[in-house]
């Protein structure tokens, strides 16, 4: 028990921090330019093949740097001769662009890698375990990229909190069009943070390729899950989508990892059920996939701010 | 220094500037009057390009109709508008930080200048600006704009719905940034803190400038103030 425990959190946080990668810059590009990017997942699932093809010719390390910073030169690309334009016409063209794009994205990997997974995977070295517990081993690879994404976290901190281009980015999110009257140029800062939330998505998929599965379905399945987080946040509340990835994290991988039925559950409660009936017998694990979703609609419910999300839109 | 010859101006399809012309001098000051909705704001919007403007629009020699905005502000076109828009998460500190363009080359007006000048905002200058009351916001805007060293100011309605003990502050401000030789375009609806520190005042009524005189010659002029100011 103790060891599920241990480990559903490590991996739940893993998971979550992950997430937290991709709905940052959801969020961000969200709340400054009001455009619900569509095509964000897609980016993830980018990095990850991008990481996978580069990795077989100039190594893992390296992809892993190279790969999250060219999808960053595409999402600029992207925002400045595809976005930018769109935008003039108002934010359901913006929508129907990103949604597009999206699809353009998928079927373009789907042409060039094919429809079944590739086989992206850390090198053999990084597959060892970092330590041992209860007889379960924590791979080094898990360790790293825990690091990385840690490090990733307090990089935008930094970034946000402590740099004048944060300063820009956090008056923006309220009053873009005051910081353009001040002499600072927004709209190339609006291409700065899509291309950094873009490679924020990258790295998510470069590190997570391994972990999941590198294929052309992740963008997919992922996807839904990073706007739930983003909602349950709060729309445009970044610590709000920090708690509501962790959160979602957790929760997600607890499940999957208890070996329980709602059976048990009502049991354990003083419920005499059969823990095996066709209701009853329904495992978390089975559950686990719909959580996020659960939570979207009660929160739609009983908070629809979201966790951190302002009281005015 | 600003020159607007002909300027049209739209929402939608109503048509709100019907014509404009005005022009401010290197070091002058002017304050544009008239009364709720003739298009005061409109001017100044279409000036900074928030508003698309029609028609003929120079700046020191230089066209800048329908420029982005941050490039009009960068050529020293400062522009404070009625909304008041503080960056409510930043700091009074971070605000004003942020009115400087270029951090290696700062200007004129420094930090410690406003925070003197306005004790209130020395008080709160660690404090998210979001707090502020109407006043100090309004002496926090546009102490903001000039921490990007405009050569000329455009303040609408700086005064409106703020405590006569405010507005007279305001007032010092104005004339302290009219004597560090700042052109100033001020917006305001009457009569006001503006008539004693103008060279010139400019009447709008209807989409369009209809007296052009100095503050004597307004207040001697019943015929105008009748018809275009007092209701
Ligand atoms: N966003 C908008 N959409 C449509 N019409 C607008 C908009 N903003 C202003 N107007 C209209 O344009 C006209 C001029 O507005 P403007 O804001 O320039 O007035 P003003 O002279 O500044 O007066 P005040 O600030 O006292 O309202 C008004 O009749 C107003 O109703
Ligand atoms: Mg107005």
């Amino acid at each position: 028990m103790l060891e599920v425990i241990v480990f559903s959190t490590l991996n739940g946080l893993l998971y979550g921090l992950l997430l937290f990668m991709l709905s940052s810059g959801l969020t961000l590009i969200f709340s400054m330019m009001g455009v619900l990017n569509f095509a964000h997942a897609s980016f993830y699932m980018l990095g990850a093949y991008f990481a996978y093809a580069l990795g077989l010719h100039i190594g893992f390390w390296p992809a892993l740097f190279l790969a999250p910073l060219l999808v960053a030169v595409l999402g600029a690309v992207v925002e400045r001769f595809g976005l930018r334009r769109v935008h003039e016409n108002g934010h359901v063209a913006e929508l129907l662009f990103t949604f597009g794009l999206a699809y353009v994205i998928d079927e373009t990997v789907h042409l060039l890698w094919g429809s079944i997974p590739v086989s992206y995977s850390a090198p053999e070295a990084l597959r060892a375990p970092l330590f041992s517990l209860f007889g379960t081993d924590y791979s080094i690879y898990r360790g790293v990229t825990m690091m990385i994404a840690i490090l990733m976290f307090v990089a935008l901190w930094f970034l946000l909190k402590k740099t004048r281009v944060g300063l820009m980015i956090r008056a923006a999110l309220t009053h873009g069009a005051m910081v353009g009257h001040l002499g600072h140029n927004v709209p190339r800062l609006f291409m700065g943070v899509f291309a950094f939330g873009c490679g924020l998505a990258a790295l998510a998929g470069v590190i997570g390729g391994p972990l999941l599965s590198t294929e052309p379905g992740m963008a997919q399945s992922l996807g839904p899950v990073v706007f739930v987080v983003v909602v349950v946040g709060g729309m445009g509340s970044l610590s709000g989508a920090f708690y509501a990835s962790l959160l979602i994290g957790l929760v997600q991988t607890f499940f999957v990892a208890l070996d329980v039925s709602i059976g048990d559950l009502l049991n354990g409660l003083g419920f005499a059920v059969d823990p095996y009936g066709e209701v009853t017998g329904i495992t978390l694990a089975s559950i686990a996939p719909m959580t996020p979703f659960i939570l979207l609609v009660l929160i739609l419910i009983f908070r629809p701010r979201g966790l951190m999300g302002e009281l005015e839109p | 220094m600003l020159e607007v010859k002909d300027l049209h101006a739209y929402y939608g399809k109503s048509h709100i500037l019907n014509g404009v012309d005005l022009s401010i001098g290197e070091g002058e000051v002017v304050s544009l009057l008239g009364r709720n909705g003739v298009g005061r704001s409109t001017t100044v919007k279409a000036i900074m390009g928030e508003v698309p403007p029609r028609g003929s629009i120079r700046f020191r020699g230089e066209q800048i109709a329908g420029l982005p905005n941050h490039r009009i502000a960068r050529k020293g076109l400062g522009y404070v508008p009625e909304s008041r828009d503080v960056f409510p998460t930043l700091t009074v500190r971070e605000n004003l930080e942020l009115g400087v363009k270029n951090t290696r080359r700062p200007g004129k007006w420094k930090v410690p200048q406003f925070l003197d000048m306005f004790p209130n905002l020395a008080r709160r200058a660690d404090a998210p600006a979001g707090v502020l009351s109407g006043g100090e916001k309004q002496m926090l805007t546009i102490s903001r704009t000039l921490m990007g060293d405009p050569a000329l100011i455009m303040i609408d309605e700086p005064t409106e719905g703020l405590a006569p003990l405010i507005v007279k502050q305001i007032g010092e401000l104005i004339a302290e940034i009219a004597a560090a030789g700042v052109s100033i375009l001020l917006v305001e609806q009457k009569l006001s803190i503006a008539m004693d520190i103008s060279h010139r005042v400019l009447v709008m009524g209807h989409g369009r400038i209809v007296f052009e005189g100095t503050p004597a010659a307004l207040r001697g002029d019943q015929t105008v103030r009748g018809e275009w100011l007092e209701v």
